[in-house]
């Protein structure tokens, strides 16, 4: 073989580089859309990375309200793994005919909790909802994040609703409503435990952690979805949810299971 | 009655935030508009690119600088609080003050043009019969840019209306303050209410057809009136 010129040999390592980095890899690595509800952004991210490091399969994360979803599940929106933040949403795309039956299951239940982002400004019992001097108070949309109903549900316990009607200021997702809490722009906020948890601890402010009593679990389900069935990638991902590793990852975000 | 009570309020509530927007941007455009026309200085070309700004700039932009430099722990949002002002996401001051923003090249751009046109003789013309600056703008000017600033009021009211990524990120969804009907539609098309979000949506293209439908009438008239 002819000895490569200097400029040959230059222009041989960018090329080759180029070519396979189109080359199927030792195991056919798949690609699933995930539509995610908001609250679960941060755990689907580990486990995404969990799922491409085991078996090269990788996830396209889209986060958002849970009815958000199922309205655009309904129209068409091509994903194929659905982890919701209720029971009733994957139910009904079941029902609909736009999930494949006998696949939903409970990955999480979620916690609401009161937070804010000042440290010291909530109290372990949330009194401070019934302080006069209270900013604004942030929820999801109660309508499309299931987090939002819950919130409805325990000022309505707590009987707090026409005391808090003229605070409350609304998030189209939980990831909104925690960016609300988080600028310091809401004094307090309903938002899910997973948000603001890192490794079982508080990451900063403070917060109350709602009785379990005052509102409906929020059990939240995923399922494949009908445009996913044959994805391997999808396939993987449920069974990655359920294996003991990844449910322990899921309680250090604060989840039941 | 064809809208529900909740669409009336968003209904209602926009045309307010719509009125004001365009009458603080009437009062505050036309003078910026004239100073652009007029100044032969190397800070109107910065200037003019600030004002076509958000032509260019995604709603979403200046939704994140509000929420973030205009909240309590912004810098600008403190330097207000030490002011004793209110900080502006979720009100409706502050959905004003981003529709000012938002809607201001719709205001500047066709005041600017039918100055540029005026070229200098009726303002020389003025001078000349010692009429002071202040007089040949309000007297001279003004009248002859009428088209520019009608044109002006129009497109920064349609523009207003039909505002969504800024309040969707700053106004927090609260009834009768900061949810226009922009936002109303998008929460009923994500609550499945479409009977809602088809009345509120017709309601919206009706008017937008309207408004530029008068706004093509008014251009062709004053053409007209133009030729000899």
């Amino acid at each position: 073989m002819p000895a490569l010129s200097f400029y040959q040999r230059a222009l041989a390592a960018p090329l080759l580089a180029f070519f396979t980095a189109f080359l199927p890899g030792p195991t056919l690595a798949a690609e699933a859309q995930v539509a995610v509800a908001a609250n679960f952004a941060e755990p689907i991210k580990a486990i995404a990375a969990v799922l491409e490091k085991t078996t090269g399969h990788r996830l396209k994360i889209s986060t958002g309200a849970s009815g958000a979803f199922y309205t655009q599940i309904r129209n068409g929106a091509p994903f194929d793994v659905f982890l919701s933040a209720d029971t009733e949403r994957p139910e009904m795309l079941e029902k609909d005919g736009l999930a494949q039956s006998g696949t939903r299951f409970t990955y999480a239940t979620g916690k609401l909790v009161l937070w804010s982002v000042k440290a010291g400004r909530i109290d372990a019992q949330g009194e401070v909802l019934k302080n006069a001097d209270l900013g604004k108070v942030a929820y999801a949309n109660p309508k499309t994040a299931p987090y939002g109903a819950a919130a409805v549900q325990v000022m309505d316990k707590l009987g707090l609703n026409a005391l808090l009607a003229p605070k409350l200021v609304q998030g189209e997702s939980i990831g909104q409503t925690f960016a609300f809490v988080k600028t310091g722009n809401a004094d307090v906020g309903f938002v899910a435990m997973s948000q603001v948890l890192e490794g079982g601890r508080l990451k900063e402010g403070s917060m109350w952690v709602i009785p379990q009593a005052s509102y409906n679990f929020i059990r939240q389900d995923a399922i494949l979805l009908r445009t996913g069935a044959q994805n391997e990638a999808a396939q993987a991902l449920l069974k990655l949810l359920q294996s003991p590793s990844i449910k322990d990852l899921i309680r250090s975000y604060g989840y039941d299971l | 009655m064809l809208l529900s009570p909740d669409n009336l309020q968003a209904l209602w509530l926009t045309i307010q935030v719509a009125a004001l927007t365009t009458l603080i941007l009437l009062l505050a455009g036309t003078p910026l508009a004239w100073w652009l026309a007029r100044s032969r200085g190397w800070l109107s070309r910065p200037v003019g690119a600030l004002v076509a700004l958000p032509l260019v700039l995604p709603p979403s932009v200046l939704g994140f600088y509000l929420l973030v430099g205009l909240g309590p722990n912004g810098p600008v949002g403190q330097w207000m609080t030490a002011l004793g002002l209110p900080t502006l996401p979720f009100t409706f001051a502050g959905l004003v003050v981003a529709s000012v923003f938002y809607s201001l090249p719709f205001m500047v751009q066709p005041i600017l043009n039918s100055m540029q046109a005026l070229g200098k003789r009726p303002t020389e013309a003025a001078a000349t019969l010692r009429a002071s600056p202040l007089n040949t703008f309000l007297w001279v000017v003004l009248p002859l840019c009428r088209p520019g600033l009608v044109t002006g009021c129009i497109m920064s009211f349609a523009h207003t209306v039909g505002e969504f990524g800024v309040v969707l990120m700053v106004g927090g969804n609260i009834p009768g303050v900061t949810r226009v009907v922009s936002v109303q539609i998008f929460d009923h098309v994500e609550a499945l209410e479409y009977a809602d979000a088809h009345r509120l949506a017709a309601v919206m293209l009706v008017f937008a057809f309207a408004i530029l439908l008068t706004l093509q009438i008014y251009n062709a008239r004053q053409a007209r009136q133009l030729r000899p």
